[in-house]
This record gives structure tokens, C-alpha cells and sequence, in this order.
């Protein structure tokens, strides 16, 4: 299979911030969990399977291979909707196939054919490929958009029970031009098209990019920022290339709940792994209405900084005032000391700091050595959607943040890797993060890094209505 | 004993309860303090949300020093016999040196005990200084999972019965919610709550009040300055 030299080579890469292990795929279906993995198939019958979202293994294919699926999850069974080409292109069927688990082990994994839900003759103006389905939450009502290149994206409606096509003799709605591999989500009042435009399938030549409309009804139409109608080559960029990677293509939605989203993703070409077409997973954040794409956070030194109180957490020692204190020189009261002052490193005042634990609390921001932390991924801990766990130590030191087994904060003499000095940050919808500890001792509730008072930094159960629980890495 | 103001004694014929009689029997000096006055009543509740308005304040012995580690060792240095266990009266003495220096019983009329007021008020100095200060709150059952929130002007160290909870340092200013404690147990029946503010220059204060686990001021609690006897 053409995806196993990809496989080994992806596996040998030394990179951190794409996610882990195999994760070569082209054109993957939205995530889904089932039994508590997540899984996605992508074109050629190829598909992902992981335990956390981060790190991932080749799964079983399905039985009905094609181009581009999508799946959902819908009461009691799974569907996936897969085109096929019938001869050439824009002559094509997407037909739907159904279990009622994704779990190849379970005594329930058996695929059922669906039947065709959408088509297109070759004549018409669209090619009926790259399923997108949507189930609206206000309604209840499924649909499926599909299309690419040749004529329109289109809309169908499907039954929310069986999945299978409402009506074979109502007319597809044309919703835009220019793009393929469409989804729809759904957000505060308003649908949301999202289409793949640009090239793809030519590695770091690819094009591709993910662009979005806007509309009141599911039906359209479609606008984007400016006001151009997707069926008219509107749309707002969500993503691009960018760094490593280029070629963004194939949106699907990742709700973690609790206003915590992410989208999956294949970029054409991740240049770390020779190019190779990868999954990746992005926090969604929101904008005054729009989707915006987040950042997985990368390593480095960063202030944690409070949105809620503005103070930065720190180790609860001394500080030192950066460049040393303060000393009268010839130049006066304001006019400095005439040379850089170089920047305070544990090293410097370190030796002051007792062994052994120390608490952790906020302070008001002065640059100094122990209010600078240093976020790692530590490897073969795992992770979670998109992201691993970080260890979270004083720059410079293996002093760790780490949970009490009381729910507390402590910052441990050395980083021994238990579960308790793991930490997992999510970016949230407004673009400040959440910071909980993979596990805490007695604990049965997932718990996140709260600003109790502006001084004092705790562990309480997320709320994601409270801006205690959110925080900022800021450049130190 | 010094006699009381008419408007006073009055309050006292119409109230009840030995433990309010022996606070009277050995009262301090009356002091006028712009937003500081005598206790009258055996208990108070907290005022609006939750600041804790009635306390026991030492005048001010020297200290100097506002970080962490002056601060620690200001406040864990012994002035006196039983510093960190003594629950005085009002009008009690301690002797430091060649000073004696008087507890005084206080409630505030706002959230927070104003020290400046109260140092000032008694010709006493009101800068490089420390101020000891102790409530007992009453709790009508166990409260686990509070926390204590305190705010000062400048540093203080705070201890619930015992135990050392919060500290907050360098020169500040009094915040609501400044420094906050981890989770502590609230006993049934009195909590002796304990601070040490130790100021530089210019104003001084505090507030102090609990928070329940959704940070809110926990109910149904008083202080009193002694053990309240029912």
C-alpha cells in the first residue's frame, strides 16, 4: 500500500509539533471518536486510529474504498459517506456505508451499504465527490455537501435517522465554485461553508488553502468577510501554508466540548517528513463571528500570565531586580547605567532559592529569572488532540510545576516525568489557553490552572465561562 | 475602670453575657479612630461580602523590611511570651523593652481595618512597623475547601489556628483578593485567625475575608474576640 514507505519514514522523524507517529493521509475524513479512539479515513481506503489524538497508527480500511470520505456519528451507528469516479471525472456516486462501530475488534464491526445519496451524470455541473455531512443542531435535520472543481459545491438533504438520501428527486442547491472538499459546521446563530480552494496532490507545490463563507440559513447563501457569495469564488482564509507545512486542505470539525474546539486538517506537503501528505489537528478559535485558525503552543520560554488579574505565575522566592539593585550611578535617578543590562538567568540568583519543594503563586511581571518558564514536550508521554504533554519548569532549571495530590500547586527541585508534572494546554475559542495537569492524585474531575486572587494560583474544575482558568504565554 | 461614655452604658445595661463583661471590665483606653470604634456587641457578623470587621490590633513594635525573607524573619522573631497562641483582651499589655505596648478591640465600619488610623490616633509611629492582629471566627458546622483572601498594605504573613496559610510581600497596596490560601478546614465552633502586617512608608491596612470553592464569601459565620460562649 503506498502509504507504508511514508510510514517509515514519518516514524524515524524527529519533530515535535506536527503530531505523532504515522500520520501520512491524504484528504481525511472529519475525526470521530468511537469507544474512546479517534479515527479518520482519508482517499485510496487509508485510514488513522489513535488512543489520544496525538499520536497515531495506521487503522483498518473500509471496505468501500474511494476518494475523500466523510463520517458521522449518528445515533447508534457510524456513516461514511465515499465518492468514487464512475469512468472519468465529473461522472462520479457518493455512496454511504454504515456500521454501528469503528472498532475493527468489536463483535459489532459489520459495514452495510447505504446506497448512493448524491451523483453526478458527467454532463451536469458538478462532480459528485468529497462528501461533507453536517447535522444541524437546531434542527435535527442532516445534509451533504459535496463538489469540486468542475461545476458547483452542492447541497442535498439525508435522513437523520438512516443517513441515506431524504429525497432522490429534490434538486441539489448550488452553494459555491472554485473549491472541493466542503463542510459545514454550525456557530451562534450561523452556518458556516468551509471549501478547500488551490491545487493540491502536487506536494510543496500545492496550493491548497481552507476558506469560509457565512449565512443565516443552512441553504445559503454563503459570504464571506467582504461580502462576496461563495457561489461567486468568495471566501475568508481559515488557513494557508505556513512554516513547515503548505498545501491546508480537507476541513473537519473536532469538538472537545465545553468550548473547546479543534479542526483536522491534511497539509500537501510537511516538509520535515519529506514532503509527505499529513494529518495534523489546529485549535478553532472565534473572532467577532469568524472561525480563526489557532496555534498548537511550541516550545519555549514564555511569562504565564493571567488574563483574568494580568499578574504572572512564578516561583514563590525573592526577586531579584534584573541587572542587580538598584544602585545610584553618575547618571541619575532616570538616566540607566549607560550599557545594556543583560537579561536575569536562573543562574544569577538561583543559589538564594531554597532545595526542595517550593510554591508556586503570581506576581506582578518583572522579567526576572523566577517568573520565566520553559515548556517542553516531553516525549513518550503522550498528548492529546493536537498537541503532547509539556513539562512546565523555571528557565533554566528542572524546577517543575507540578499538581498536589490536595489539588494544589507545587514546584518540585527536578522533573521526574509522573503524571502529575504532565501538562496538556489547549488554545480556547478566544485565543488564550487553558493549562490542566494530565492527572492529579485523588482526583476524578478534569482540573485546570485557575488565578484564585491576584496573587494565588490554584487547581479547580474547568469552567469555560470563567477567565480565571485562562491564560498567556507571552515572550519573557 | 474608666468610665464610659452615657451612650454606651446604656447599650451595656441592655445586654447580656459574662464574656462581653470581662472585655469591659479591662478595657482600653477610649481612642477616637475616624473609621475604627469599640466593640459593643459579644460577636458581629462580616460585613458585606464577607470582610471580617472585628479584630484584636497590637500597637506597632519597629520593623524594617519588606521582602520575602526580611518579612519572614520580622514576623517569626518572638516580641512577646505566647505571640503565636495568645488571644488577648482588649486593654491587655505586652512589654517590649522599654515600651508596653496595649491590644486594642476594633471594629471597622469599612472592608478593610485601616492601621495608619489606628496607629495614629494613639500618637504611635505608623511607618518600619509591625502590627499584630487576631480574630476568632465562629463557624456554626465544619467548612472544608475554604480559603482565606487577604489584602495588605504592605506585607503580611496570616496563620489559621496555627497553621501558616498565606504571605504576601514587598511594598503594596491593599487589594481585595490579594494573596488567597490554599484549601483549609474551618472547625466547628472558633478559628483563631492571626496576621502580621508589617508596613514601610505611608499607609497602611488590611482586609481579610473567607471564600468558599466558588470563590464567593462563605455565610453564616461571626467573629468575636473571644471564645463565644452560648
Amino acid at each position: 500500500m503506498k502509504y507504508t514507505l511514508f510510514a517509515t519514514v514519518l516514524a524515524l522523524a524527529p519533530i515535535a509539533f506536527a503530531l505523532d507517529g504515522q500520520i501520512g493521509i491524504h484528504d481525511p475524513s472529519t475525526v470521530v471518536r468511537c469507544d474512546g479512539k479517534y479515527y479518520t479515513y482519508g482517499t485510496g481506503g487509508s485510514s488513522l486510529v489513535s488512543d489520544d489524538g496525538w499520536t497515531w497508527h495506521p487503522g483498518t480500511a473500509l471496505p468501500r474504498r474511494g476518494l475523500a470520505p466523510d463520517v458521522i456519528h449518528l445515533g447508534d451507528r457510524y456513516c461514511v459517506y465515499v465518492a468514487a469516479n464512475i469512468g472519468a471525472q465529473p461522472k462520479a456516486a457518493i455512496n454511504m456505508i454504515w456500521s454501528k462501530t469503528l472498532s475493527p475488534s468489536s463483535p459489532d464491526y459489520k459495514w452495510e451499504e447505504g446506497g448512493v445519496v448524491a451523483s453526478s451524470d458527467g454532463v451536469e455541473d458538478s462532480n459528485a465527490i468529497d462528501p461533507g455531512v453536517f447535522l444541524d443542531p437546531t434542527s435535527g435535520k442532516l445534509w451533504l455537501t459535496y463538489g469540486s472543481y468542475f461545476g458547483y459545491v452542492r447541497l442535498v438533504e439525508l435522513d437523520p435517522k438512516t443517513g441515506k438520501r431524504l429525497d432522490p428527486n429534490d434538486q441539489p442547491r448550488n452553494l459555491a465554485i472554485n473549491c472541493e472538499a466542503s463542510d459545514m459546521i454550525y456557530h451562534d446563530g450561523w452556518y458556516y461553508l468551509l471549501a478547500t480552494h488551490g491545487s493540491c496532490c502536487r506536494g510543496a507545490d500545492s496550493g491548497y488553502n481552507i476558506r469560509l463563507g457565512r449565512s443565516r440559513k443552512v441553504t445559503g447563501p454563503y459570504l464571506d468577510a467582504e461580502g462576496v457569495d461563495m457561489i461567486q469564488g468568495g471566501g475568508k482564509l481559515l488557513i494557508g501554508s505556513g512554516g513547515r507545512v503548505i498545501g491546508a486542505g480537507h476541513f473537519g470539525l473536532l469538538d472537545l466540548g465545553e468550548g473547546v474546539q479543534k479542526f483536522s486538517m491534511h497539509w500537501e506537503a510537511d516538509l520535515d517528513r519529506g514532503g509527505a501528505s499529513v494529518l495534523d489537528i489546529r485549535p478553532l478559535l472565534w473572532k467577532d463571528g469568524w472561525p480563526v485558525a489557532g496555534e498548537n503552543l511550541e516550545e519555549g520560554t514564555y511569562e504565564i500570565e493571567s488574563v483574568r488579574t494580568g499578574t504572572a505565575l512564578e516561583l514563590a522566592v525573592e526577586g531579584v531586580p534584573v541587572g542587580g539593585p538598584r544602585q545610584r550611578g553618575a547618571r541619575g535617578m532616570f538616566g540607566g547605567t549607560g550599557a545594556p543590562i543583560p537579561p536575569q538567568d536562573a543562574a544569577q540568583v538561583s543559589a538564594n532559592w531554597p532545595a526542595g519543594n517550593i510554591d508556586a503563586r503570581m506576581a506582578n511581571y518583572l522579567c526576572q529569572a523566577q517568573q520565566k518558564w520553559t515548556i517542553a514536550p516531553v516525549p513518550n508521554a503522550g498528548g492529546y488532540p493536537g498537541s503532547p504533554y509539556f513539562k512546565i519548569t523555571i528557565a533554566g532549571t528542572d524546577r517543575a510545576l507540578a499538581a498536589t495530590a490536595d489539588a494544589e500547586l507545587v514546584v518540585l527541585p527536578a522533573f521526574t516525568g509522573e503524571p502529575e508534572q504532565l501538562w496538556r494546554v489547549d488554545q480556547l475559542a478566544g485565543g488564550s489557553w487553558r493549562i490542566m495537569p494530565k492527572s492529579v492524585l485523588n482526583s476524578k474531575e478534569p482540573l485546570a490552572l485557575s488565578a484564585v486572587g491576584s496573587s494565588s494560583a490554584t487547581l479547580s474544575k474547568f469552567n469555560p465561562k470563567s477567565d480565571r482558568q485562562c491564560w498567556l504565554f507571552k515572550a519573557p | 475602670m474608666k468610665a464610659l461614655p452615657k451612650h454606651h452604658a446604656s447599650a451595656l445595661a441592655a445586654l447580656a453575657g459574662s464574656a462581653f463583661m470581662a472585655i469591659a471590665a479591662g478595657a482600653a483606653a477610649p481612642v477616637s479612630w475616624p473609621t475604627l470604634a469599640t466593640p459593643v456587641t459579644p460577636e458581629r457578623a462580616p460585613g458585606a461580602d464577607g470582610f471580617l470587621q472585628r479584630w484584636l490590633l497590637l500597637e506597632p513594635i519597629p520593623a524594617n523590611g519588606l521582602t520575602d525573607s526580611a518579612v519572614q524573619a520580622i514576623v517569626k522573631k518572638e516580641y512577646f511570651p505566647n505571640q503565636f497562641t495568645v488571644i488577648p483582651h482588649d486593654g491587655d499589655k505586652v512589654t517590649l523593652g522599654n515600651a508596653e505596648l496595649t491590644w486594642y478591640a476594633v471594629d471597622t465600619r469599612l472592608y478593610n481595618v485601616n492601621l495608619y488610623h489606628f496607629a495614629h490616633a494613639l500618637g504611635k509611629p505608623t511607618s518600619n512597623v509591625l502590627f499584630w492582629a487576631i480574630t476568632i471566627v465562629n463557624c456554626p458546622r465544619e467548612m472544608p475547601g475554604v480559603r482565606l483572601a487577604i489584602g495588605s498594605n504592605a506585607a503580611s504573613v496570616w496563620w489559621v489556628n496555627g497553621k501558616e496559610v498565606v504571605g504576601i510581600y514587598g511594598d503594596r497596596q491593599t487589594v481585595i483578593d490579594d494573596g488567597v490560601s490554599k484549601r483549609i478546614t474551618l472547625q466547628k465552633g472558633p478559628n483563631v485567625v492571626r496576621a502580621a502586617v508589617v508596613n514601610g512608608g505611608g499607609a497602611t491596612d488590611f482586609c481579610a475575608r473567607f471564600l468558599d470553592a466558588g470563590d464567593k464569601p462563605i455565610e453564616g459565620i461571626t467573629t468575636s474576640l473571644s471564645e463565644v460562649r452560648k
